[in-house]
């Protein structure tokens, strides 16, 4: 590769920038070392934080149990810490990096202060993850109050956060840079938008990080006597759950901007699919409720209008997605020459290419397993069967690992030869880990939302109670679920240790890539053969998508049913009123 | 395509494809009827978490669930007194690590409001194999109009994690006819 690197001065500051051989865009060289500086974080976060949640499926497997209790609460704090927060806002800055710098051809704002804030997030992280190691801090994730952690567990998540809001403030900056300096024309990309859509709602969930744990750090110093349960729980969650709408709107942004890269995808709509974005960050937030629906000294108006997020618009956002990105696929695989029956468009897919594998298999599983079992789980009735079961970390395993890490993968094999300009070295091998991954994080999903189903406990070391003054055994099936539950673990950690090794000796011992084998680099794409049946989009009448109305049907469907299913399950239980 | 500035500048302009425009359609009236599902159950279902909350100290709700258990206890079991209320009493469960204390007898059919609070840290009632999970606070004092539809033995099992013994937490509520 020759790296040209030309020095630009804008300004007054100047920027080096290389010329990406596959889209002749210039990627400035500083964003691309902070990209490549936080996807290697975000990577080794998340082999550690797996390597936690295969321990944590072991245990939980009754004829394994493999830690012992305190082992088990301190390794599961430090998974949910490791892979919920750390792996994946690590990886999100560097997506933020890419939107806004490489994607709107673009110099970095401040990448200074892009530096200083990897490093808040490194300390942070590194801080944290000590003090929850030394064993005083197995407070869960979520170290609800009155549970005290040390203050250093405390500290190191504020250090990670304030990191990883200098990140958005420079996405934003580089956003007002590329507008003045005009590197682009019109709007910004569809991609872009849904970054900057997780950007802001970075923001809001930074600063209720802020609200809630800095009083819970000064009350474990001792300078704050009294924190309230309940406004803990609120303010947290506005934290913890939306930072899992960070994720949301990153990876949806994945999910369009994958099939654009290796199809030529456009969105159906620029209208509506923004529309969609501009829906999550109106209302997602309201999400904190999804936590608060059996708490007492709430009122149920509240919990009825917050659960669904105001009558449900955040949902309509996701489930517009839902149609406008296979939408996309078809009508871009119906351009380039697959227009044979309902589905050809999706048989002759590039399903040999990890990133398009990753990346529709995240949308099917989140879209399934996650989206509709979280409509459910946040039903405020409903939520009395299933509220802390094995439900919950089913229901967000198919979001944050079925979704959000599986659409963080494939979009990471394209940037290996892209950003970090290597080939992925063993294609074959890379081929099968979606699936291996995909599979395994399906499996873990289902049989813990099977469990939960059956009433077992979330955070809980033995379900077979052998150490209780009563006794209590969980009905058979639960303790099938949770052994199936541990194989699906193995086979997820094989699947992600497939990944972490492969990128791995990717950069490290991948062929370059420059200009004349970059595109073969990208992995398989469908021989086009370029036709006219769709020319235009975004205009009524012009295109005819059979094999999306299918899909979206056949989604719909199961959707309805399955909630009516559990409505009908809540109307046996005792009465409560 | 999406990595790139929408083709058209004034995409706000276009106009939608008909098939989208039904999609969104139907999703924003299956939103709604979700939504008025939620409303509706509060008219007309029998399974409302009730919103009846006091604010009060663990001592002082301690010294209410020792009161109650004195005045109805029956008998033990595992060293721990089961007490049987009339039939629409006030009924009392406190939580603390690691335990739900006293155990309680009902009647079918009848309506009790139970009281619930903690000693200490956060807990989680979770009644099994009925499955009716609720979170239990210091300092709030809920009261839950309960209606057992089964007899048996039933067991109270915590949810929330609370330290190292969360795992022996467990209670019981008998039900008889």
């Amino acid at each position: 590769m020759s790296i040209t690197a030309d020095t630009t001065v804008i300004g007054g500051i100047a920027a080096k920038f290389r010329t990406c051989p596959a889209t002749g865009l210039q990627v400035d060289l500083a964003a691309e070392r902070l990209i490549k500086a936080n996807a290697v974080a975000a990577i080794v976060f998340l082999a550690i934080g797996g390597l936690f949640g295969l321990l944590v499926a072991l245990t939980r497997w009754p004829a394994v149990h493999l830690l012992s209790s305190d082992m088990f609460y301190l390794v599961l704090t430090a998974h949910g810490l490791d892979v919920l927060l750390v792996w994946i806002i690590f990886f999100e800055m560097a997506v933020l990096y890419f939107a806004s710098a490489i994607i709107l051809n673009c110099r970095l704002a401040a990448p200074r202060i892009g530096w200083l804030g990897f490093a808040l997030m490194l300390v942070g992280a590194l801080l944290t993850n000590v003090t929850v190691l030394q064993g005083d801090a197995s407070v869960m994730f979520t170290s609800y109050v009155p549970m005290q952690a040390p203050p250093n567990f405390y500290l190191g998540l504020i250090l990670f956060a304030v990191g990883a809001l200098l990140g958005c403030f420079i996405f934003l900056g580089t956003l007002v840079i590329a507008k003045e300096e005009k590197t682009y024309e019109g709007s910004i990309p569809l991609v872009t938008f849904g970054a900057l859509t997780a950007c802001i709602i970075a923001v809001f969930t930074i600063a209720s990080g802020a609200i809630i744990l800095i009083p819970t750090w000064l009350w474990s110093l001792g300078y704050i006597s009294h924190i309230d349960t309940v406004m803990y729980k609120l303010v947290w969650w506005a934290m913890g759950h939306s930072s899992q709408q960070i994720n949301m709107a990153a990876q949806v942004a994945i999910w369009y901007a994958i099939p654009a890269m290796l199809l030529g995808a456009k969105p159906l709509s620029e209208k509506v699919s923004r529309s969609a974005f501009l829906m999550y960050i109106l209302f997602l937030q309201l999400a904190s409720a999804h936590h608060m629906l059996v708490e007492p000294g709430i009122s149920s108006e509240w919990k009825v209008f917050n659960t669904s997020y105001a009558i449900y618009l955040a949902v309509l956002g996701s489930m517009i997605h839902g149609m406008s990105i296979p939408g996309a696929i078809e009508a871009a695989q119906r351009r380039n020459g697959f227009t044979n029956g309902v589905f050809e468009w999706l048989r002759r897919a590039p399903w040999g290419n990890p990133a398009f594998a990753g990346m529709f298999l995240s949308l099917v599983l989140f879209g399934f397993l996650g989206g509709i079992s979280g409509v459910v789980l946040g039903t405020e009735q409903i939520n009395i069967m299933l509220h802390n079961t094995l439900y919950v970390p089913g229901h967000f395993h198919a979001t944050v690992v079925a979704g959000t890490t599986l659409a963080f993968m494939a979009i990471t094999y394209l940037l290996v030869p892209l950003i970090f300009q290597r080939e992925i070295i063993w294609p074959r091998l890379a081929k099968w880990q979606p699936y291996l991954f995909g599979l395994g994080a399906a499996g873990i999903s289902l049989f813990m939302m099977g469990a939960g189903t059956l009433g077992v406990s979330r955070r809980h070391w033995d379900i077979t109670f052998s150490d209780a003054a009563l006794s209590f055994d969980y009905p058979p099936a639960a303790f099938l679920m949770l052994g199936l539950n541990g194989l699906s673990g193995i086979l997820a950690a094989i699947g992600g240790g497939l990944f972490v090794v492969i990128i791995v000796a990717s950069v490290l011992f991948g062929k370059k890539v420059d200009a004349s084998n970059v595109v073969a680099a990208l992995g398989p794409t469908p021989q086009k053969q370029m036709s006219d049946t769709v020319s235009t989009y975004g205009s009524a009448g012009t295109f005819h998508l059979p094999g999306t109305y299918i899909l979206v049907s056949i989604f719909f469907t199961a959707f309805v049913l399955y909630y009516f299913v559990n409505w009908k399950y809540l109307s046996e239980l005792w009465q409560l009123g | 395509m999406a990595l790139t500035s929408p083709e058209s500048k004034v995409w706000w302009n276009e106009p939608v494809g008909r098939a989208e425009l039904t999609w969104i359609a139907i999703a924003f009236l299956w939103g709604v009827f979700m939504f008025s599902m939620m409303v509706w159950w509060h008219l007309e279902g029998n399974q409302n978490l009730s919103n009846e909350v006091y604010r009060v100290s663990p001592a002082k709700f301690e010294a209410k669930v020792e009161a109650f258990t004195e005045k109805y206890k029956v008998r033990e079991e595992a060293d721990i007194p089961v007490a049987k209320p009339e039939p629409g009493a006030d009924v009392y469960m406190l939580s603390r690590l690691w335990e739900w204390w006293p155990i309680l007898e009902l009647k079918k059919g009848q309506t009790y409001r139970l009281h619930l609070s903690s000693m200490d840290w956060q807990h989680g009632f979770s009644l099994q194999p009925v499955n009716i999970n609720i979170q239990v606070h210091p300092n709030l004092e809920h009261v839950i109009t309960l209606t057992p539809t089964q007899t048996g033995e039933f067991s109270v099992v915590c949810n929330e994690f609370c330290g190292v013994g969360h795992h022996t937490m467990v209670g019981r509520i008998h039900v008889v006819d």
